[in-house]
């Protein structure tokens, strides 16, 4: 990592791609710098020798938490739909898609 | 009438039982501090209305023999990042400016079936993504013992709260110091729990692998008393912990002074300001005058610790905020039929119109160490790196029961001053390594040192091994009761 080449507004511009944010140019800009350095950070890690370590996902231990399915109450369409910002009877709306 | 306000929950408990005093002026005494507080921007939400209401029914209930529980009656201030049914519900974020939610989480079910009365939604950084409070939409909360400087976060309104006595406790959450800097940086206790002791339902996520509930208080006898509430199994939370939940206030009746302190070197090392080593280690001097052993130990991986947690908790948010879409709820973009010529549009809009910079650069580093390339490189490597600090916490507690060191390296800062986020980030280096891990820590005062002019608070914390709390909470309350810093109250 500590090698790796330093990021480009085109990597910075892909990326907001896949995170479906649309940056302005300056946020591009200033992005570009500013991940580069916390990336620069995060390299650190590269310091901790983890050839014989596993991954840690989660800490506690449990494993296959199962419940009983039986129904409980849960929220109207009218519940579920009151914070959408748009809406057509019971659905949530959206632009045309096909 | 404020007077009340300053109460611990355990001596308006007392009153209360004995009829003394009533739920209503608690209640009264807490908005009449909120009021005259205004300028320290603790709170978003306050509900006076529905809080003087259900501290009547309180009253009513206690006339009756029929309270709930023990606190019955008692005032409490909530983070913003938990959902409260029909509550404006907002994660200090513009995403939820509107967002009212129509449920209650797990934590607020149980603390409002125990009687306790909810006065507020309280300050933070915008889905906890900062350590000053200055991530917030609605602007940054104040601190209590010099208003130019911040309260800590992202917990930080949640600290004003409890320590401008505007409540009798409130609850926080800690992904990565959440709960104990803004304790640290206010003079009052934090319990970090250990990952799943507190279910997690209806908490807005930051990082769900290191995301922890808890209660910040006056003292460390009254957090015992709120874990007792909120601790325990919950079927809407998958991760929450099946293991008995111990009776946090018999443990602490009884100091246990064989509980061995181990003071690791990498918490203590260059960097934390020499002010606060001080102030924590004249607390282990008095602890071991008290009784108790100290040991010198070292946990070396304390030092990748803050990398390892940030690309965790970047991955994480880069994927628990994936769900704000300007769709389901949250801000939206969707009727500005000027932009939006796609379903593309509505996504990619509302969110960059809905996050702040800092979210957003918090994302954009998640969703790149998660990316095609680097995955394996970053998280992949966070996670065994991860293993490792997990390992190096074992290690440490085969030698000592619990591990003291200071909860920040630097005192409360100015306003302004990390504008560089990395400089922000650093803040956190030394309560970071602990969410990894899942570990407990208790946040407690250690002391007050001369900076600048003013008297500024520093705060220490005690680690233990999972599900170790009454240990800490032993240890914490014995020292609440042989120093009285956490009695000290800001002059304002």
């Amino acid at each position: 990592m500590k090698d790796s080449p330093k990021l480009s507004k085109k990597d910075v511009e892909h990326v907001a791609i896949l995170a479906r944010l649309a940056l302005t140019d300056e946020e591009v800009t200033k992005f570009t710098s500013e991940l580069d350095q916390a990336l620069q950070m995060a390299a650190a890690l590269n310091d901790v020798n983890t050839n014989n370590l596993a991954e840690t996902a989660h800490v506690t231990g449990l494993t296959n938490v199962m419940r009983a399915d039986k129904t409980a109450s849960q929220l109207t369409v009218e519940e579920s739909l009151a914070n959408a910002p748009s809406q057509d009877s019971k659905y949530f709306k959206v632009p045309k898609i096909l | 009438m404020s007077k009340l306000a300053e109460l611990t929950v355990v001596e308006a408990v007392e009153l209360l039982t004995k009829g003394e005093i009533k739920a209503v002026d608690l209640v009264e005494a807490c908005l009449a501090n909120i009021d005259r507080h205004q300028d320290l921007n603790a709170f978003i939400t306050v509900v006076n209305e529905s809080a003087l209401r259900a501290a009547q029914e309180s009253d009513l209930r206690r006339a009756k023999g029929q309270a709930r529980s023990v606190i019955d009656g008692i005032p409490y201030a909530i983070k913003d990042s938990f959902c409260t049914k029909d509550v404006l519900t907002t994660a200090g974020s513009k995403m939820l400016n509107d967002f009212v939610p129509p449920f209650d989480a797990e934590v607020v079910t149980r603390l409002n079936d125990a009687g306790a009365i909810l006065i507020g939604k309280t300050n933070l950084d915008q889905f906890g993504h900062g350590s000053s409070t200055e991530n917030s939409h609605y602007g940054p909360s104040k601190n209590p013992f010099d208003k130019e400087r911040v309260p800590g976060g992202s917990s930080g309104g949640s600290a004003v709260a409890v320590a401008a006595d505007m409540c009798l406790f409130a609850i926080g959450e800690d992904t990565g110091g959440s709960i104990r800097q803004p304790a640290s940086f206010t003079n009052i206790t934090g319990l970090k729990v250990t990952y799943g002791r507190v279910s997690r339902y209806g908490s807005i996520a930051y990082a769900s692998s290191l995301d922890t509930i808890g209660p910040m208080t006056k003292t460390v006898a009254d957090a015992a008393l709120i874990m007792k509430i909120i601790a325990g199994v919950d079927e809407k939370d998958a991760t929450s912990a099946h293991s008995p939940v111990d009776d946090y206030q018999k443990e602490i009746s009884q100091p246990n002074k064989k509980l061995k302190i181990g003071l690791p070197q990498e918490f203590f090392a260059e960097g934390v300001d020499p002010q606060v080593k001080q102030a924590v280690l004249n607390v282990a001097t008095k602890l071991k005058e008290s009784g108790y052993t100290l040991v010198d130990i070292s946990i070396p991986v304390l030092s990748q610790s803050l990398a390892c947690y940030y690309i965790i908790a970047w991955a994480e948010t880069s994927s628990n905020l994936a769900r704000y879409d300007g769709i389901h709820y949250g801000h939206s973009t969707l009727k500005n039929e000027d932009e939006v010529h796609s379903l593309y549009d509505v996504y990619a809009k509302s969110r960059a119109a809905g996050f702040s910079t800092e979210t957003k650069r918090r994302i954009m580093l998640g969703t790149y160490v998660l990316s095609a390339g680097y995955f394996d490189a970053y998280y992949k490597k966070a996670l065994k790196v991860r293993t490792a600090i997990v390992n190096g916490f074992n290690e440490a507690f085969s030698q000592v029961d619990v591990i003291l060191a200071p909860v920040s390296p630097i005192l409360p800062f100015k306003f302004g001053v990390k504008s560089d986020p990395l400089q922000m980030y650093l803040a956190d280096i030394l309560t970071t390594p602990i969410n990894p891990a899942g570990i407990p820590s208790l946040a407690l005062p250690a002391g007050f040192v001369e900076h600048e002019g003013v008297s500024l608070p520093v705060g220490m914390q005690i680690m233990g091994p999972q599900f170790s709390e009454s240990n800490l909470l032993n240890l914490g309350h014995f020292w609440q009761s042989i120093d009285k810093t956490h009695k000290i109250k800001a002059k304002i």
